[in-house]
Formats: C-alpha cells, structure tokens, sequence
C-alpha cells in the first residue's frame, strides 16, 4: 500500500501518539490541536482538552478553527472559565501534557520565542502567550518545532520556556518533534528517538547547531496509517496547517 | 434623530473622550481572540491619545495598530503580534528601530498578566506562584520577585497587583446601568473589569434589565464597576463574538500584509482609522455582502436554566 503524506501530516501524528488515554492536555493551535482531535478519535476517546482562554472540551470543533478563540470551539465545549481558571488547575499538576511552540531552542529544551540576535540583528518575537506557564506547570511538555540550524541554537538569547535544568520543581520536555525527526530528552538533552522516513542522520546533524545523539539504529518513525490520514485530511480539508508538497511513504 | 443618551450611556467617541486621557494604562483584548474592542481601539488612534500603557495576555492585532499610530508608551503583555500571520510589525518596528516611537516592553507570560490583574481585583498587593521559574521572562522583572513561603515550602514568586486605569471589554449584551452578560470566551475580562478604576463595556445590544436579571450568573460584569456603556455593534469586528459575529481572518491577513512596512500600515490607518469618522462607517466601508457573511445566523440557544424560588 502506498500512501503520500506531508510532513506535517506525519508532525500530527506524532503529536497525536504522545496524548495517553484519559489525560488532561493543554492543547495548542495549528498542529497540536490537530493532534488532539486525531488522538480522540483513535487511541485516546477520554482525553480532555484545555485551552489557555478557558475553554474545556472533549471532543474537537464541529468546524475550522483558526484560533482557539473561534465561535466553533465554543459550541459543544464542556465549560468556558477563564484564564486564570485552567492556569490554576496546571499550576496544580492536574494537567499531564502541554504543547508548545518555539522559534529557537538549545540542546535543554529551552524555548525562545521573545528576542532574537542570532542573525546579527535585533527580532523582536511576539512573546510567550501561555508557553512560558505550559512550560513550567504540565506534567511534562512536547515540543513543536521547524528543524533548521537557525533555530537549534547551543544557547538561546532568551529563555521563554524553561527546559530541564537543575531544580526543576515539575515536568519538563518530554519530546520534541520536528520537520525531521522525533526527539527525546536523555539527561535533559535532547537525542533522536526516530526520524522522519527518507531523514538520514547527516541531515539531521546539519539541520542542528548543536551536537545531537543520533543513534546509528535509530528507527523510522512510523507513518501515518490511512485512518490517520483520513481524519486529518477531514479536520483540515484545505491543508491550511498540514499542506505542503505530500510525499511518498 | 436618535435619542439623547443618559446616565453611563454614552457614543463611543465620548466614551474613550471622557474615560482615557493620555499617559493612562488600559487593558483591553481580555478575551484573547475574540471580542477585541476594535471599534474602540479605533477611537483611540482618532482622537489621538499618546502615552498610553497597553495591558492585555495576547493582544491579536489590536496592540500592533495601536503601538504603528504612536499612541503606546508602555506594553504589559505576554505575546504582541498577529495571530493570523505571527509576527506584530508594527510592534517590532516600534521595538527594534523605535518607530514612529520607541516602547517599553514588560513581558510576561499569560499567567502572570492573569496574576497580576487578579490581585489587583483581589485588593492584594502580590499573588504568590510558581510558573516561569528558570526562565527569563521572571529574572529581574519590575513586577514579580523571589520570595520565601512563610510556610516553609520552597520559594515562590510574588506577581504584583496591576491595576489598570481603564478596561475596555466587548460584551453581547448589557444594561443601562452596564451590568454585562457576557458568555463564550473570557480570557481574563473578568479580573480586568475588577480591578479597572474604570471599565468601559461596549455591547452588541443594550437590553432591559429584566433580561440581565432573567440570569444572573451570566452577568460577568455588575454594573457598578462600569463608568461607561457604549452600543456599537459590529464593535469587536474583524474580531469574533459569540452568537453574533464570525471571525473576519482575511482582514487579520490583509492587515498582516499591508503592515509589513510603514507606509503600507499608513495606507491602512488613513483607509480603515482616519478617513472613517466612527464604527457605523467603518461597517459602511466593509460593505453589505462582507457584514452579512460574517453576520452569525444560526442559532444555538442554551437550554432554559429555572430560577424559580
């Protein structure tokens, strides 16, 4: 059988694998929100969701959203508190799995997404938004992101969201997944768990600026299967946050 | 002729006229996403106000227009820019290269913007927490500090109380007093109105009272926080409300790619700011076809909660 996908597809699908049934996850947009519907509707039916503007469901929008904030995540919600309401059940610990977004990271897992100098002159980045507390508070975090030597940094200019480091009261980056790869953290550093099919190590080790454990066996990581394919295609009928060129498997 | 307004009635020019002067701090865009007092914001640019510090979690578009008109000193936020397109230009001209002026930036993250206006609605000086620790949005902050729990836990850190001079939330409907049904998202329009000196709410509708009273527990606002009510619908556009209005994206688009540079952001504000005298025309300019798609026309009524004694 042969299947084409984008790599963005496959980006949702890993997401999706790292939501356990029956958890409580901070759910971000583009794709981990995705992720999050995929997941429901395969391996984890019970999942629940939060969102940072207070939204709580368990079961995705009925339409497209293209922010969290859109009328379709509020219909058939189970409650719309405020912020500060799923910020507390987070600092709590009853969330066990938040996504974040970055524009740089460093071999720690640390997120920037405030400054940046790294290509000579000053970027100003929008900020944190809920990164920094998702980053902080969850159970543990995966982390999204676009696999360029720009953005893997062996320190970044400014940490947003904390990765591991020593005294760390809870959680921490559990994955990392790219346009390239899957990534764990081995001693609060990061380290390929698969890459992406067609995704040699060479590849990899240039698109990181830092030095990276990739293991000579290290494994495909396993591509999306139909069903997948076809709910993400459903969710995201236009490939607004999944187009690009799809690929063969 | 319409009639005269009374009491905390008022047009949305007096309004912002009466309520914000220059150099006050305003919260607005509580919401996140959604119920952005564009209209308002609009105003602001309008009559020219300057100095102003900006309070709000994530923005959207709303702070980038007003940071590219001049009217921002100071932003207390946790993420300035353009959820549709990402990065705020205007904001990063205003940062990196102090255009048209240069700004303060006090970062934070959501929760600690949340905090602080909590404990300002709490009559609190500080709100203790632990979210951003070993991060660098925390280390030598103006407002939040390392402090040990008197209860021998281990440290935590003090997010002092922000108390705004104004807070402008969007609102489906309210009263002539300004008590305010609000429903769908709330972000932290809540903690905002409470902690405000004053609170503007501009609603979708002005209803009787009995209405408001027919459910009290929607009323997220009571009306004796409110010092002015404004009815301008259409007054969150391109920004969605529940019930009321979709979200208009491709304007949040077109925005994005007109402000890339300054001039392209000044066609914008002479197009959609300056040439328009209010809201009613701003909504004139959009055009019949644009107002009806985005119009919501389902309904999705709640069911029925009975408040019989």
């Amino acid at each position: 059988m042969t299947a084409t996908y984008t790599r963005r597809e496959l980006m949702v699908v890993a997401a999706a694998r790292e939501i356990r049934d029956g958890e409580v996850v901070f759910v971000g947009m583009r794709l981990p929100l995705l992720g999050f519907g995929l997941a429901k509707a395969t391996h984890a039916p019970t999942a629940v969701g939060l969102f940072e503007n207070g939204v709580i469901r368990d079961r995705p929008a009925e339409a497209f959203i293209y922010t969290m904030g859109d009328p379709p995540n509020i219909v058939g919600a189970i409650a719309c508190l405020g912020l500060n309401d799923v910020m507390s059940l987070l600092q709590q610990g009853r969330v066990d799995v938040g996504f974040i977004g970055g524009a740089e990271i460093d071999p720690n897992g640390n997120l920037n997404t405030t400054r940046t100098s790294g290509s000579g002159s000053l970027v100003r980045l929008p900020g944190s938004g809920g990164g920094g507390d998702i980053a902080s508070l969850a159970g543990r975090t995966v982390l999204i992101m676009e696999h360029e030597p720009r953005r893997f940094r062996e320190r970044v200019d400014y940490i947003t969201s904390p990765g591991h480091f020593p005294g760390r009261r809870r959680g921490g980056p559990a994955t990392l997944i790219t346009t390239l790869g899957v990534f764990d953290f081995s001693r609060g550093q990061v380290r390929a768990a698969s890459l992406h099919p067609g995704v040699t190590p060479e590849q990899v080790r240039e698109a990181t600026g830092f030095t990276i454990a990739i293991d000579p066996s290290v494994p495909a990581t396993t591509p999306p299967s139909t069903d997948e394919l076809a709910y993400i295609r459903q969710a995201d009928p236009d490939g607004f946050w999944t187009g690009e060129i799809r690929k063969s498997a | 002729m319409e009639p005269p307004l009374t009491g905390k009635q008022h047009s949305l020019a007096e309004a912002i006229a009466e309520q914000i002067h220059d150099g006050d701090s305003v919260a607005l865009g509580l919401a996140l996403e959604s119920g952005i007092p564009f209209a308002a914001v609009h105003e602001l640019i309008r009559q020219r106000r300057k100095d102003l510090t900006l309070i709000g979690p994530i923005s959207d578009m709303a702070f980038d227009q007003l940071i590219a008109a001049g009217t921002v000193a100071k932003v207390i936020a946790a993420w300035v820019g353009n959820v549709a397109g990402g990065s705020g230009y205007g904001f990063r001209r205003a940062y990196e290269q102090g255009q048209p002026r240069r700004i303060v930036m006090e970062d934070h993250s959501n929760f600690t913007v949340g905090l602080a206006l909590k404990a300002a609605a709490m009559g609190l000086p500080y709100l203790p927490t632990f979210t951003g620790l070993g991060g660098d949005i925390v280390r030598g902050h103006p407002r939040i500090r390392p402090i040990d729990d008197p209860f021998g836990g281990p440290g935590l850190l003090a997010v002092a109380a922000l108390k705004p001079d104004v807070a402008i939330v969007h609102v489906q409907r309210a009263d002539a007093s300004g008590n305010a049904h609000l429903w769908g998202n709330l972000g932290l329009t809540v903690e905002a109105a409470f902690a405000a000196r004053r609170t503007i709410v501009v609603c979708e509708e002005i209803v009787p009272d009995d209405v408001i009273r027919s459910d009290p527990n929607r009323t997220m606002i009571p009306g004796f926080l409110v010092t002015a009510v404004v009815e301008e619908p259409g007054g969150a556009l391109p920004s969605s409300v529940q019930g009321y209005w979709h979200r208009d994206f491709e304007t949040f688009l077109t925005y994005h790619g007109l402000s890339k540079t300054a001039e392209g952001y000044q066609s914008w504000l002479k197009e959609w700011v300056l040439d328009l005298p209010d809201r009613r025309a701003y909504l004139q300019h959009m055009g019949d076809a644009a107002l009806e798609r985005l119009r919501v026309s389902d309904r999705r009524l709640a069911a029925a909660a009975n408040f019989a004694p």
